[in-house]
């Protein structure tokens, strides 16, 4: 059956599976609407924050970061999953034993305060307005990619999906689609890789097949090390980025993951707060499943590519190589005009590739960029790795099709738990709890759906028009979560004597301080370079959320010093929530 | 025991509670900073000299060893949790 028809079946039988499950899975009221009701079992409840938490980035880009980033893109797989310990150890048993909403939630009731609630919202929606642009962006993407529709048609279509079973299903309804959408995202990301692992090491496990050999029996990762060596490029076991700017960053991503509020209210939804322990456990496990598949899957296909493309012949290269060639992910210019592919460190020529739309006479896309001094010729988009994926070990037109529903399936759930927390934001924090307190448990609902919609929108708009600015800074949602709400939340439950003034300030003093660093280094507007030399203490963008955090503490316990003491009853709570017992009475004010 | 007693008796089971707690705390965050952190990042370079079959134990460390470890402190911190909360009476069953 013909590839594109496949996907069409598999992607649109995946749409009907979600939205039917948010039909059967409607949410009555707001305690469903916000936290699926607090019933749901933590093994599902593992599943769906898997979902949520795995995004486009991480299904389609992660492997090729890794493959081209080598040992520095430990950063995201150390960062990426080191913060569900610190979620499940610090944060989430004692968030649920307080057994409210939302993270502004409890914040405004730990420091008595409008303002800090308010405070709070908006970092949360920074954070998450920055985060969901490039998931309806991720949709359309997979869609251009696979169905060579426009991206606007891919996000219009994403927004639809997302639509239906987010305003309507509510918390309940997304739970359960996530957890049908990590099903389909990590059969899709293990078959190939599977296969692959097979493929180059004979051995089908590929966490083990990376640390294994080839047919003639060399190391595959001493394999890579000295064939990138030999192409001008560094060891692949080894980073070229700095000590300190590893630790900050993946402090960063670590702190930033446990503070973001759709992981966070994720733990709001398990039934007792052992749950909320035991759930973070099985969210990590099947995270994990992907991520420690992730190295091996960017290891074997940067060799893969390597091998298939250096010195080949362009005319007798494989079919995939004309196929992403045609779609503007791999560009090659003949620099010495002897018809092959030379591939090595370097760029092949400036800027991204503007194709001309004529054939050279190879039968090569003609690019009309100015080459560059060095030998390579080939430019690679890191993407194609996992894309490409099925292409390159030659598996059958199903996995391809797979693949791309497991991409939409990794940018939906994301999106969706994003908009969930926004909406809660709107109609819980800002409406019912600070601005219309009078307001009806019906017309709470009703708002929640409102602001739903209306989040959904501006995703989308963002997704079609990306802020180019916005789009550089992956590191921004995590930086501005590291800098202001992980540690307003940790100083709640472990420092009674954290009060209203000290986290407000904190709070304010890590945001700026975050924002105002990563917009320097990043929007140009100031004319700073965003290089090492120039940054604080050698720490890139990506990293400063670890000092902004270091900043929000620092401020939070000085003015906290000076100003007046917590008042009992707050110090009451904080001992409510340090002990399990009693949650399920605690819940639903 | 009468109302009084009983609520003291509550109060040191919670305190007991908390420091046991913040003591497990301390012990596990300690390895997860010594697998990320430690081996992973700041004695990267020393550990990379050790293989482990194709693997130079550094870089294991980093892309696949630290994650296996993140797992197991869940899980440790979740039962011992539970069997501390049992032997108190605090357990949320």
């Amino acid at each position: 059956m013909d590839a594109k028809l496949l996907t069409w079946i598999f992607i649109g039988a995946s749409f009907a599976l979600y939205i039917a499950i948010a039909i059967l899975s409607r949410a009555g009221s707001t305690k469903e609407f916000y936290v699926a009701g607090g019933g749901v079992p933590p093994i599902a409840n593992g599943m769906a924050t898997a979902a949520d938490w795995m995004s486009a980035a991480s299904f389609i880009s992660m492997a090729g970061i890794i493959a081209f980033g080598g040992y520095d893109a430990s950063v995201y797989l150390m960062g990426w999953t080191g913060g569900y310990v610190l979620l499940a150890l610090l944060l989430a048993p004692y968030l649920r034993k307080f057994g409210q909403f939302t993270v502004p939630d409890f914040i405004g009731a730990r420091y008595y305060s409008k303002t800090a609630r308010v405070v709070a919202v908006i970092c949360l929606i920074v954070i998450s307005f920055t985060y969901i642009a490039g998931q309806m962006r991720g949709v359309g993407v997979v869609f251009s990619r696979f169905l060579e529709m426009p991206i606007e048609w891919g996000v219009v279509t994403g927004m639809a999906v997302v639509f239906v079973y987010a305003v309507f299903g509510g918390m309940k309804g997304i739970t359960y689609t996530q957890v049908a959408q990590y099903c389909v995202l990590i059969f899709a990301y293990l078959v190939p890789a599977i296969f692959i692992s097979m493929m180059i090491t004979g051995n089908p496990v590929p966490q083990l097949g990376l640390g294994g050999t080839d047919a003639s029996g060399v190391y595959i990762l001493q394999k890579l090390d000295a064939t990138l060596v030999d192409l001008g490029f560094s060891e692949f076991t080894a980073g070229v980025k700095s000590k300190a700017d590893v630790f900050a960053i993946t402090l960063a991503l670590m702190v930033g993951t446990a503070g973001l509020p759709h992981v966070i209210v994720r733990f709001f939804t398990v039934p007792k707060v052992s749950d909320a322990r035991k759930s973070a456990g099985y969210a990590l496990v099947f995270i994990a499943l992907l991520y420690t598949t992730a190295p091996a899957v960017g290891a074997f296909a940067r060799l893969n590519f390597i091998e298939t493309v250096n010195g080949a012949d362009y005319k007798t290269a494989p079919q995939w190589v004309k196929t992403w060639e045609g779609i503007g992910l791999i560009a090659w210019l003949d620099k010495n005009g002897d018809g092959k592919m030379q591939y090595a460190a370097g760029a092949p020529f400036e800027g991204k590739p503007q194709f001309t739309g004529e054939a050279g006479s190879s039968g090569e896309r003609l690019i009309s960029n100015a080459p560059t001094e060095n030998v390579n010729e080939v430019d690679v988009d890191r993407d194609i790795m996992v894309l490409a994926n099925p292409e390159i070990a030659a598996l059958p037109g199903w996995v391809a099709a797979l693949v791309a529903a497991g991409g939409v399936a990794a940018a939906l759930s994301t999106a969706a738990g994003l908009l969930l927390v926004i909406s809660a934001a709107v109609s819980h924090d800002l409406l019912k709890k600070t601005f219309r307190p009078q307001i009806s448990e019906r017309g709470e609902l009703l708002a929640a759906r409102l602001a739903a919609a209306a989040a959904i929108l501006v995703a989308g708009w963002l997704g079609i028009n990306p802020p180019g600015f916005v789009a550089q800074v992956v590191a921004l949602a995590f930086g501005l979560a590291a800098a202001s709400l992980f540690p307003a939340i940790l100083m709640g439950i472990f420092f009674k004597g954290m009060n209203r003034e000290g986290a407000i300030a904190g709070m304010l003093a890590g945001l700026v301080f975050t924002l105002l660093y990563i917009v320097w280094f990043k929007s140009g507007w100031f004319g700073a370079s965003d290089v090492a030399a120039q940054w604080l203490f050698g720490i890139s963008p990506e990293g400063i959320g670890a000092v902004g955090m270091l900043v929000n503490f620092a401020v939070a316990v000085s003015v906290a010093r000076f100003t007046a003491r917590t008042p009992d009853e707050v110090r009451e709570m904080v001992e409510m929530i340090r002990t399990p017992k009693g949650a399920g009475a605690a819940q639903g004010h | 025991m009468d109302g009084e007693a009983e609520t003291k008796a509550q109060e040191s089971a919670a305190g007991a509670y908390w420091r046991e707690n913040v003591k497990l705390l301390g012990a596990l965050l300690a390895v997860w900073f010594a697998v990320s952190f430690g081996a992973g990042i700041l004695f990267v370079d020393t550990l990379n000299a050790i293989t482990l079959g194709g693997f130079k134990l550094g870089f294991w460390f980093a892309q696949q060893g630290s994650i296996y470890v993140f797992v197991i402190l869940i899980f440790v911190y979740s039962a011992r949790m539970k069997a501390l909360e049992r032997r108190l009476g605090l357990s949320d069953d």
